[in-house]
Order: C-alpha cells, then sequence, then structure tokens
C-alpha cells in the first residue's frame, strides 16, 4: 500500500479546505500541504452559495452590532468568544479575498457594496452579483494555485482517519479514478468536507453533501454537537430544492401566500418590521404555517407560496440578481421580471458538525474541522445567512495556523501501528468493492433514510414522529451492514463511492434524529410543538453525540456566554 | 400527476479493464415533462444500472461536474432540457478528452493549462490587509467580470476544432481566465501573461471558430477573450521592441 507524507493534511478543497490550505503554507514556509477532496476543488459545493458573505463595512454598522446580531441570530447558543472573535476578523478575511482579486461588487466610488440580509442590522453583507460562493470558490482555488507546496489529491474519497497514540496521524483515500486506497499521513489532519443535506430528500444541496468528515471523526470517536439544527431556507425551488437566494428578499422582494398576502405584515410570525428579512428559521415557520392555513398553492410537487420580485425592475434584477433570473427561467419556467417564483422552505445547513473549540481543534490532537462540517458554535440554534461563507474563511485560516504549529512539535507516533491500521481499512474497502450477494439495495436505503428525516425532522418536529425517525434510523444502520454492492469495476467505481456515503449519511442522519428528540424546548431551528417555548433553565447547552456500536451516546456541553445575556428573541 | 413519456437512452460504456473500445448501452427510461438529461441519467443510475459512471453534483448549472455531449452537442447536462429532444437521446462523454470511464473524462491536462496561465492576482509588490480593499470602479469590474463567470465546464474543449488537433492548445476556458486576470485593475501580470500567450499553442493558435462562444452554457464568450488576448500580447510586444527595459519574471 502506498504511503504519502505531508505535514497537513486537509480533506476537502470548498472555502473552508482551500482557506486553510493557503494559511498554512503561509504560517510556515517549510509546510507541504495535502489538500485531499473527492471533487476536483472547483466542484465543491461552495459554488454553489449565491447571496454573500457578511462582514462590517459600512460607517453605520461596527463589530458590536454583527456580534449581537449572530448572538441573537443563533437563540443564544452560539458560543460569545467565537462569534466576538469571528465579527473582528471577518473584515479582514473579505479584505484578503478581495486582493487575491474576488470581483466584488462595487459603488460607484470603487468601494465594496454591501446588501441587505436576513436578521442583520444593516447592510453588510459583501457579494458579486449572486454568485458570491461561485465567485469565492474560483478565487481561492486559482489563488491557491501558486503555491507549489498545496499538493491536490483530486478526486480522492477519504474512508478513514488514522487515529494512533491519542493523536491523529492521517487518512486512507480511495483514488477513485485508479481504484487504490493509499495512505496519506499528516502531522496534523483539518476536515473541511462540508455539510449533509443528502440525509434530506429535499434539500439545496448538490450531491456530494453526504457529511463525510461528519462521519470520519464521529466514528473515530469525536463528538458531533448541536446536530439537531438544521437550517430550512425559506426559499426553494419547488421539485428541484434549488436555492433561491435570500439576497432576493435583502434586494426587496416580498413573500406572498395564494391569495396574495404578505403575510409576514400580520404580526403574527415574530419577524416584526422586518419582515422578509427576518431569520430563516422564522421565515420558514411562517411560510409553514400559512401553508397549513390553507394558503398554499397547490402544485405537481406539493404545496407553495410566492417571491415577487415583479416590482424590482428587470434593469435591478439583472445587476443585481442575475442568476436568479436564470434559475427560475431554466428550473420553473418562471420569469421573474413578470412572474411571482414558487417557493417552499428547503434544507439547506447544517449548524452542528464536529465540535471543535475556538481554533478549529477537536478533543483529539492533531485533528481540526472548519466550515459546514465543524461547529465553532459561531451559528448556535439557527445562523444568519451569509455568515457561513465568511466563517469558512475566519476558521479556515485560524485552524491551518493552530495546525502549523502543532505539527512543528507533535510527536512520530507507531509507523507500524499506523501502517497496519490502513492495511485493515484498505481491506475493507476493497472487500465492500467485491462483494457479492448483499441483500439491501442502497437506492431503497437511502430513500428510507429521507423518508425518516423528512417525517422526523422537518421545520416543525414533534416527539412521537421523533421517535418513530430515531428507530427507523437505527433499523436503517442495521441494515446497511448487508448492503449490496453491484459494481465490482476498480475504475471510477461511483456506486461504491455512493455506498460509503450512504454510511456517512446513515451516521449523521441518526446523529441529527437523536439529538432532536432529546432537546424538548424549541430554540431557533429546532421548533418542537410539543416544547413550543424556549427553556434557558434545562436546555442552554450544546448537544454532544458520540458514537457507541449500539445506539449514540449523548451528552452536553456548556455554551459560552459573555456581554450578552440571552434575552426574548424578537424582532 | 404530470405527464410521463418514454425515452430512449443511448450511452457510452467503457470500463478500461474490460473494453478496449467504448460501447453504447440503451435504457428505456420513463421521462418527466420538466426533465433535463442529467434527471435520466439520475434515474438510469438509481433505478436500471447501478455500474453507469457519470460526474455530477450542483444540478444548478454553476458546479460544472456534469459536461457530456447530447446529441453530438456539447451540454451541461443539469441544464440542458429533454423536451428538447426526440425519442432517443444519445449521451456521450465530452469529446477531445481522454475517456476514464462510461461519461467520465480526464482533466489533469486542463488544471495544468490552467496553471499556465497564472490565474491570480500578479503585483510587485502586495498591499497589506490593513491598507483595505482596492478602489475598483464598477466600469473597471465590467472589464473583466464576463470572463470571470466560466464555470469549467469543459464544454468549449470539447467544441473547439484546434483542441481536436492540438490537445496542447492552451484551449478557450484557460485563455479567457488569464485574459480576466489582464483586464483586472488590480492585477500588474500582463506582461507575464502576453509573453505566455505569445508561446507555442496559446492564442496564435486560435483559428477564431467561435465554437466555443457558442456553446459556453454560461455566456463567457471566450471567443471574444481570445481574440483580445491575441491584440493584446501584439502590441505588449510591439511596446517592448519600442522601449526596451528591464522586466520581472
Amino acid at each position: 500500500m502506498e504511503t504519502l507524507r505531508h505535514d497537513i493534511v486537509i480533506v476537502g478543497g470548498g472555502a473552508a479546505g482551500l482557506r486553510a490550505a493557503i494559511a498554512a503554507v503561509e504560517a510556515d514556509p517549510e509546510a507541504s500541504v495535502a489538500l485531499v477532496s473527492k471533487v476536483y476543488p472547483m466542484r465543491s459545493h461552495t459554488v454553489s452559495a449565491e447571496g454573500g458573505a457578511a462582514a462590517v463595512a459600512r460607517p453605520d454598522d461596527s463589530l458590536e452590532m454583527h456580534g449581537y446580531d449572530t448572538v441573537k441570530g443563533s437563540d443564544f447558543l452560539g458560543d460569545q468568544d467565537v462569534i466576538e472573535y469571528f465579527v473582528e476578523q471577518a473584515p479582514r478575511e473579505l479584505t484578503l479575498l478581495e486582493h487575491w482579486g474576488c470581483p466584488w461588487s462595487r459603488n460607484e466610488d470603487g468601494s465594496v457594496a454591501t446588501r441587505a440580509f436576513g436578521g442583520m442590522a444593516t447592510k453588510r453583507t459583501w457579494f458579486a452579483t449572486d454568485k458570491v460562493g461561485f465567485h469565492m470558490l474560483h478565487t481561492l482555488f486559482q489563488h491557491s494555485m501558486r503555491f507549489d507546496r498545496i499538493v491536490r489529491y483530486d478526486e480522492q474519497f477519504v474512508t478513514k482517519l488514522l487515529v494512533e497514540g491519542g493523536a491523529a496521524r492521517g487518512v486512507v483515500a480511495l483514488d477513485v479514478r485508479e481504484g487504490v486506497l493509499r495512505t496519506i499521513l499528516g502531522r496534523a489532519v483539518i476536515l473541511a468536507t462540508g455539510g449533509a443535506g443528502k440525509c434530506f430528500p429535499f434539500t439545496t444541496n448538490g450531491s456530494i453533501k453526504t457529511g463525510d468528515g461528519m462521519a470520519l471523526a464521529y466514528r473515530a470517536g469525536l463528538p458531533l454537537k448541536d446536530m439537531e439544527f438544521v437550517q430550512y431556507h425559506p426559499t426553494g425551488l419547488p421539485g428541484t430544492g434549488i436555492l433561491i437566494t435570500e439576497a432576493a428578499r435583502g434586494e426587496g422582494g416580498r413573500l406572498l401566500n395564494a391569495v396574495g398576502e404578505r403575510f409576514l405584515e400580520s404580526g403574527d410570525y415574530g419577524v416584526g418590521s422586518k419582515l422578509e428579512l427576518g431569520p430563516r428559521d422564522m421565515i420558514s415557520r411562517a411560510i409553514i404555517l400559512e401553508i397549513q392555513a390553507g394558503k398554499g398553492i397547490q402544485g405537481p410537487y406539493g404545496e407553495y407560496l410566492h417571491l415577487d420580485l415583479t416590482h424590482i425592475g428587470r434593469a435591478t434584477l439583472e445587476k443585481r440578481l442575475p442568476f436568479v433570473l436564470e434559475l427560475a427561467r431554466i428550473y420553473v419556467g418562471v420569469d421573474p421580471v413578470s412572474q411571482p417564483i414558487p417557493i417552499r422552505p428547503v434544507v439547506h445547513y447544517m449548524m452542528g458538525g464536529v465540535d471543535t473549540d475556538i481554533d478549529g481543534a477537536t478533543e483529539l490532537a492533531g485533528l481540526y474541522a472548519v466550515g459546514e462540517c465543524a461547529c465553532h458554535s459561531l451559528n448556535g440554534a439557527n445562523r444568519l445567512g451569509s455568515n457561513s461563507l465568511t466563517e469558512c474563511l475566519v476558521f479556515g485560516a485560524r485552524a491551518a495556523r493552530h495546525a502549523v504549529t502543532y505539527a512543528r512539535g507533535c510527536s512520530e507516533g507507531d509507523a507500524g501501528a499506523v501502517r497496519r491500521q490502513a492495511e485493515e481499512e484498505a481491506a475493507r474497502v476493497t472487500s465492500l468493492r467485491d462483494k457479492r450477494g448483499g441483500g439491501e439495495k442502497p437506492v431503497e436505503l437511502r430513500g428510507e433514510m429521507n423518508s425518516a428525516l423528512e417525517d422526523g425532522c422537518g421545520v416543525y418536529r414533534e416527539q412521537g414522529s421523533l421517535r418513530k425517525a430515531v428507530e427507523a434510523l437505527s433499523r436503517l444502520r442495521g441494515r446497511y451492514q448487508d448492503v449490496a454492492v453491484e459494481d465490482h469495476s476498480v475504475v471510477f467505481n461511483t456506486e461504491l463511492i455512493a455506498v460509503l456515503e450512504l454510511g456517512n449519511l446513515l451516521d449523521v442522519a441518526e446523529a441529527v434524529a437523536i439529538t432532536a428528540l432529546q432537546r424538548k424546548e424549541s430554540r431557533g431551528a429546532h421548533a418542537c410543538s410539543d416544547f413550543p417555548a424556549r427553556n434557558d433553565g434545562e436546555y442552554l447547552h450544546h448537544s454532544l453525540v458520540y458514537f457507541e456500536p449500539g445506539a449514540p451516546r449523548l451528552d452536553k456541553k456548556d455554551v459560552t456566554l459573555g456581554r450578552w445575556e440571552p434575552e426574548e428573541r424578537k424582532y | 400527476m404530470v405527464e410521463v413519456r418514454r425515452k430512449t437512452f443511448v450511452v457510452t460504456r467503457f470500463d478500461p479493464d474490460r473494453d478496449e473500445v467504448p460501447k453504447t448501452q440503451s435504457y428505456d427510461v420513463p421521462v418527466q415533462p420538466d426533465w433535463k438529461v442529467l434527471d435520466a441519467l439520475n434515474f438510469i443510475k438509481d433505478h436500471i444500472d447501478p455500474t453507469l459512471s457519470h460526474r455530477w453534483s450542483c444540478r444548478m448549472a454553476v458546479c460544472g461536474s456534469c459536461g457530456m455531449t447530447v446529441n453530438g452537442e456539447p451540454k451541461l447536462t443539469c441544464k440542458d432540457a429533454l423536451s428538447d429532444y426526440g425519442d432517443t437521446v444519445e449521451v456521450e462523454p465530452l469529446a477531445n478528452f481522454p475517456i476514464i470511464r462510461d461519461l467520465v473524462v480526464e482533466l489533469d491536462g486542463f488544471m495544468e493549462k490552467l496553471e499556465r496561465v497564472k490565474p491570480w492576482i500578479v503585483r510587485a509588490k502586495q498591499k497589506a490587509v490593513q491598507e483595505g480593499t482596492y478602489r475598483q470602479s464598477p466600469a473597471e469590474l465590467e472589464e473583466f467580470k464576463q470572463f470571470s463567470e466560466c464555470i469549467n465546464c469543459m464544454l468549449c474543449y470539447a467544441a473547439c476544432p484546434v483542441v481536436a488537433n492540438e490537445p496542447d492548445f492552451l484551449g478557450p476556458a484557460a485563455i479567457a481566465i488569464g485574459h480576466r486576470y489582464n483586464l483586472d485593475s488590480r492585477d500588474e501580470g500582463a506582461d507575464q501573461r502576453n509573453e505566455i500567450f505569445r508561446g507555442e499553442g496559446t492564442v496564435f493558435s486560435c483559428t477564431y471558430a467561435n465554437e466555443c462562444s457558442e456553446v459556453c452554457p454560461k455566456n463567457v464568450d471566450p471567443a471574444a477573450a481570445v481574440n483580445q488576448a491575441k491584440f493584446t500580447a501584439v502590441i505588449d510586444w510591439a511596446k517592448r521592441l519600442v522601449l526596451p527595459g528591464p522586466k520581472e519574471g
């Protein structure tokens, strides 16, 4: 089995992984970085982010305001030391992207333009039309090409984290093209694999968002944190789940029900005068309640409401929201210049992830996590739109600097023990590929997982259906042991990858359902019909879940409070 | 529910461990009226034949993974409506690239070409982050914006007659991206890139067939970029003759 060696191994080539790679080679002029991604980095799902990245830029704004908005948006479950660090570093990181060529949209005077976003007190979201993730990703990727010490391993799927002597030692990766497994040793490992939206049937996430990094850490014994908090974006296209950015509302878009009412004006939904610029959790709930009240519009993919941009005018839409125009025309046959866009809430983002501290460090020496696969507790129970792209940069950079320092001083570990672990893993994956006669079709397991989570972990949850989801997912994990693999070929075997991804998704799905079941309150994106109020007395804490061979084990962790005391969350 | 039609998909199959040359396989697929070509491929993968390999991810025309040849034309399959086709749809891998497996082609050549054009901001002196952002007017942004929209889907390489004859040709996307940086008011690397553009297998290999711009799913217009790059590379060369002087490498 071939073994490769680097100082830092980064798993994932999206915004967080690329930012980490650049920070690592800049922090240490000697460091060699492996950037391991299951796709070519420019295919990473960062590419699909649309609306913008938040950082204080205007004279009428302040770090304190950005901090408070984020704390309040998190329903007071965000760690305030993390949030304060984040808002302070955010302008610096977006400025760096500007220096690296990101085509940020501009004001007439040549300064960077900002737009309004949900839950933000003022215009602090930097944007490059409505393809911000695309432009940030390509800027980072192209900038990363200037560093020879960033060694890319494209289309390599990491199947295991190597842990020995209480420290991360590297990974085992399946070369998708060649079908061989290799050991990639690193003195530190940074997970940056993104989210896990594909646990659900209806999601904005691309096919690659399968919770790989979360599952790698979880299987290595590390806790996942706050997994019950799944963000439903209010405006996805029915059928496909394709995202229509919140920037559409930032530019003046209105939400209308079947009878044409701007229902957020009713005062029933807690968004106050923010209306469409309320936080995502509240707007998604409002849409569901309108539909339940019989004010939805029936379509081939269930009921939906309207996002109306027709009053904004063609010129502004073409300038500010060209991608929205393109997506609506291609995928629902609607021209937003003259027609409202059909939308419904759609699974978008995991607030939870691999538990880390403010440095992106996990409990395991040498293991870091950044981006959506991590939970630094910046977002708490509900993330504000446009904080996550910035989060990838701020904590990608910070974790890399810490990883570099750690890597300089860490011990070597027992090379023989690491090699044996890697060989066992290679044998496991190879035997899965060669396996004959499994009784469970992966597509059916995936479908049942999707249904279990959709039924149990929707915008509104209740104890009965949550319990059913937990039981169903536990059974599915058992049945997965008998999964069938029909493609036994070596080269570019995408069925094998899908089966490995399904294993990851099942772990993550169970973690989502089981943490949701234990949180008997409503906070942020976790709205529990049986317990409609927030309960700080019992639940002002993070949820932790550990992998155990039988059922997952639950634990909790304190929230770091600070200058902002928990208060009623009203807008 | 919605009306379902059946279409026959004739798909390229190739496994280098089993096949000397690519062959085709036909699949009969019940097609929903709003489906794209990619939806049919995913249906085949999920419900008919799990051994079919193709790349895809975002299914919203921005990640660039799912470029293939559909009825002879390079297409982004997640954007390509099935209603535009008759009862038989032929799906092949992108032309002008080596096939790895089924509909999956080798992209490493493009990655090397992209790196060759120095797709990053080149400056003699980096601005300190404390100094804030560069000023760039909306008009200056407009100069290069269109060429920054390339999603690297490779449709233009599949369509390009020069790439077909001259595989080392830098190609439309890489030239458009290099040119994009040349046009960026923050960049000072045009001399270096023009040097590259004057070399063999670059802008002057282009015969201006315009195929690249016709197939581009994002209206990047790489043919315009190549043409402009030719012009600036010549002007830059002429200036050097008139004004000799030391140049940074």
